[in-house]
């Protein structure tokens, strides 16, 4: 038996408070963490077929024929760039100064697009060499694996030109700075990732 | 004549008046009884004027407790639904023997095992899980509301709208033949070139980002919104399965997401992920699905063994027997539920190593799960046993779940699963841990909590038909199948050449109807009970005698759960503060912060289901449109930053005075 009455003398426990608290905001934050890791997981997925069905040319074109490293390499530079730059943003953030931030986040976004705009000329390319997602298993899972990579870019920009809105519209105000870190932590993210792809499907894919 | 045809594919995609199954007598009859009974239930809501009712206090509301009912409404119409599947199919079963072909045709039948499979999991036991997580959780941990209230209305509104997309696929095409995981390359755009599949696979898309969001939300609100004193060691063991259970989910609804999107990119762009040619890899999605399929499970029963181990220690009036290796059993269980998945195909031919990792894993979770079924016997040891209606649940089950969990560890032996694989033996285990654990578990919380929710108990003599109907219907029919299955029966079979497994088939078929009796009851209950609440009516806001924090508050919850956030000392908190003399504030309150209505999220799902339809016909501009406005009601929504507001003193003072001034009437 665990004790029922409290020893005689002591103050009596308190059994609720009186005071309201706000709750704080680290949950969305967490959330978002919690988001992330989901969305790895669908990374993990793609990684994880394109592991088994990248060498299933299907008598088709390889990795070492089709990929261009050198235009690649620019590529993760771009999207590397972007990554400082929003760092430049959030710390504009932090010194609450809104036009510098602005500025930090649409240079972030021009990166993006940049970024998009060498991805989807790889694509046409490849495809006008009829290294279509349709050829082979290898080309469905490199397709889908840097497509999905590519369309977390287009909705980070997309998300990103609404903050901006935002930001102009109502100030650095504590949502918008709560806004600005879930997107910011969704920017480092698919930067992260990107690296995986780099390496794995495309340092990889031309070694063999 | 052939602009006209192609100006109606633009326009209708492959939908056409072919899509309707007018030639389909049971289709038909069915579609009458639902239009019928659907035409009355919006009358009605009409002709008594409750649209601006439901839309403002439901549809709308962001209410975890209003979220959880409709969840739990949401599942009790879906199991209706299933288990009508459930009857043709063993009714079918048991005609369709030598000479008789039974009543439903091969093509017909398949679509019915696969959609009472998928509607089961996805729209009857998820739902319910999720609702009664949603419902009970943030009052056990003393909290307001959930950690993100509009995502919760939107989780909802995704799994109605992939409920809503798989029903419309009775009536408008067809449903999938792949089963109720969508096997591939079965279903694969050459052998599923129809709409049967794509139904299957946007309903559980749209489901499935309601279900990822809710897990998100729930594990916040348990991290995150803990009363103060609330240690996690002290966080009740509901709220513990339900984390287990939530951090399953946020780890395989990707793996879901994934898998589908995959299966969709071969079936509509013509890709090679699961395919047999061009390098495809079809075990790659067995694989893949089982590595959601499997933890699923999980999903489903870890809160039913949490309703289970709060409906032990309140009806034995006394703490739950070892609290904390109930903790750590519940946590290696969702652990271990990661490693497991290739059990379902062990004769996959992996070879002896991988078969062996997977067994051994297997055979495992038996030893936590064992640890579970102890505590609860001991708790009940030497307990003051109270036999009302929830815990005679806890009765039934603790006998046939250890029953289901052995013919598992039977399974679980990879000699022993190359002859049973694929068998009604595999069918009666599953649904004996699923009926037997999950089902029952479900049943006992509604039993246990509903006069929490409405403010009445439910009436005992209905549930205890309801119970004993259940139990008895369950071993009628699955009895029987373990016999079939150990014989070599398969499974999803449409027609038997050997007469010799027709008594058995009869039986089981028999028994269903005994099931039928258990869910009439069940209905019948919730309405006696409606029809007897002032007899059956509870003021103190705790029937049971409770000893968790939601019978502090009264029955049913004002919208803010407590009007002082309570102060948690004591594993069994309530228990604690009723022991120490606790008394109800009578002063001091204050206005109260919390999360306003939304509409968004009813928007968002509905142009999610349209877009599901749009692209399951291949209505292109309708689905670019849907998409289109899907991103814009999206962003709209951001623009609102006008999301709360502040529940005034006085309200709190008149709700609190009026709930002091019922217990005071019954003192």
């Amino acid at each position: 038996m665990h004790e029922t009455t409290p020893p005689p003398g002591a103050t009596a426990p308190v059994f609720y408070e009186q005071e309201e608290h706000a709750h704080g905001d680290g949950g969305t934050l967490f959330g978002f963490w919690i988001y992330l890791m989901g969305d790895s997981l669908i990374f993990a997925v793609l990684f994880a077929c394109y592991g088994v069905l990248g060498r299933n040319f299907a008598a088709g074109p390889s990795g070492a024929d089709l990929f261009d490293l050198r235009l690649v390499a620019v590529n993760t530079g771009l999207l590397l760039l972007s990554s400082i730059t929003y760092g430049f943003a959030m710390l504009e953030m932090d010194r609450d100064r809104i036009d510098k931030t602005l500025a930090w986040l649409a240079v972030t976004g021009l990166l993006g697009a940049a970024f998009l705009g060498i991805e989807l000329y790889e694509f046409a390319h490849l495809i006008r060499e009829g290294a279509t997602p349709q050829r082979s298993a290898f080309l469905s899972s490199f397709f889908t694996l840097v497509g999905t990579h590519g369309l977390h870019v287009t909705f980070g920009i997309v998300w990103l030109v609404t903050l901006m809105v935002q930001v102009r519209r109502r100030g650095l105000i504590v949502e918008n700075q709560r806004r600005l870190m879930c997107l910011s932590m969704f920017w480092h993210f698919l930067d992260v990732v990107w690296i995986g792809v780099f390496t794995f499907v495309y340092l990889m894919g031309v070694m063999q | 004549m052939f602009s006209n045809l192609d100006l109606q594919q633009l326009i209708f995609g492959r939908l056409s008046l072919e899509a309707i199954p007018y030639h389909e007598p049971i289709l038909l009859v069915t579609f009458a009884v639902v239009a019928l009974g659907g035409a009355a239930l919006l009358g009605a809501i009409t002709w008594y004027g409750k649209w601006g009712y439901l839309w403002r206090e439901w549809f709308t509301s962001v209410d975890h407790k209003k979220i959880g009912i409709m969840y739990i409404v949401l599942a009790i119409v879906m199991l209706l639904r299933g288990f009508a599947d459930a009857v043709m199919m063993i009714t079918q079963k048991a005609l369709s023997v030598g000479v008789n072909e039974g009543y439903l045709p091969p093509h017909h039948y398949d679509q019915i095992f696969s959609a009472h499979g998928m509607i089961m999991i996805f729209f009857m036991a998820m739902p319910f899980v999720t609702g009664m997580m949603n419902y009970v959780m943030p009052l056990q941990i003393g909290a307001r509301d959930v950690a993100f209230p509009f995502l919760n209305n939107f989780s909802f509104w995704m799994t109605a709208g992939g409920a809503v997309l798989t029903m419309m696929s009775l009536f408008v095409g067809e449903f999938s033949r792949a089963t109720w995981l969508g096997f591939a390359p079965l279903s694969g755009a050459a052998y599923s070139p129809g709409v049967g599949v794509d139904y299957y696979i946007w309903g559980l898309q749209i489901a499935g980002v309601g279900t990822t969001l809710s897990g998100i939300n729930l594990i916040a609100t348990i991290v995150k919104m803990r009363a103060p004193g609330m240690t996690m060691m002290k966080l009740p063991v509901f709220c513990w399965t339900t984390l287990a259970s939530n951090a399953i989910i946020v780890t395989i609804f990707p793996v879901l997401t994934a898998t589908l999107a995959l299966l969709s990119l071969d079936r509509y762009v013509g890709t090679h992920f699961f395919t047999n040619d061009y390098g495809g890899n079809a075990m790659m999605y067995m694989n893949l699905i089982w590595i959601w399929g499997h933890p699923e499970v999980y999903v489903l029963i870890l809160p039913a063994f949490g309703i289970f181990s709060e409906v032990t220690s309140t009806f034995c009036s006394k703490r739950l027997f070892g609290y904390t290796s109930m903790v750590y059993a519940t946590m290696v269980i969702a652990l271990v539920s990661w490693l497991v998945w290739l059990h379902h195909f062990f004769t996959m031919g992996a070879g002896p190593t991988v078969n062996s990792f997977f067994a051994i894993a297997s055979m495992i979770i038996s030893i936590p799960t064992g640890a579970k079924v102890f505590n609860w016997l001991f708790t009940m040891y030497r307990g003051k046993i109270r036999f009302e209606t929830p815990f005679i649940w806890v009765v039934g089950f603790i006998p046939t779940f250890v029953i289901g969990g052995l013919t598992g560890v039977l399974l679980a032996v990879p000699p022993v699963d190359f002859v049973v694989h694929n068998s009604l033996f595999l069918v009666a285990h599953f649904h004996n841990v699923i009926i037997g654990g999950v089902v029952f578990g479900l049943l006992a919380g509604v039993q246990y909590w509903f006069p929490k929710a409405f403010g009445y108990k439910l009436d005992p003599f209905w549930g205890k038909a309801s119970f004993w109907c259940w139990l008895i219907g369950f071993w009628t029919v699955f009895l029987p199948l373990y016999i079939l299955g150990l014989m070599g029966v398969t499974r999803r079979t449409q027609h038997f050449e050997d007469p010799s497994v027709q008594p058995f088939l009869t039986v089981a078929a028999f028994g269903v109807f005994i099931i039928m009796a258990g869910i009439l009851a069940f209905l019948i209950q919730l309405f006696v009970s409606y029809l007897r609440r002032e007899k059956l009516r509870d003021l103190t806001g705790d029937p049971w005698d409770g000893r968790t924090l939601e019978w502090a508050t009264s029955s049913p919850p004002p919208p803010y759960n407590f009007a002082f956030t309570p102060v948690v000392h004591d594993l069994d908190a309530w228990w604690d503060m009723k022991k120490r003399g606790y008394d109800h504030p009578l002063e001091g309150f204050r206005p109260i912060h919390m999360p306003k209505n939304t509409g968004a999220g009813v928007v968002l799902a509905g142009l999610s289901t349209v877009l599901g339809f749009a692209l399951v016909w291949y209505i292109w501009w309708l689905a670019a449109l849907s998409f289109v406005a899907l991103i814009a009601a999206a962003i709209i929504h951001t623009f609102n930053y006008n999301r709360d507001y502040y529940i005034p003193a006085e309200e709190v003072v008149r709700i609190e005075g009026r709930r002091m001034a019922q217990l005071a009437g019954r003192a």
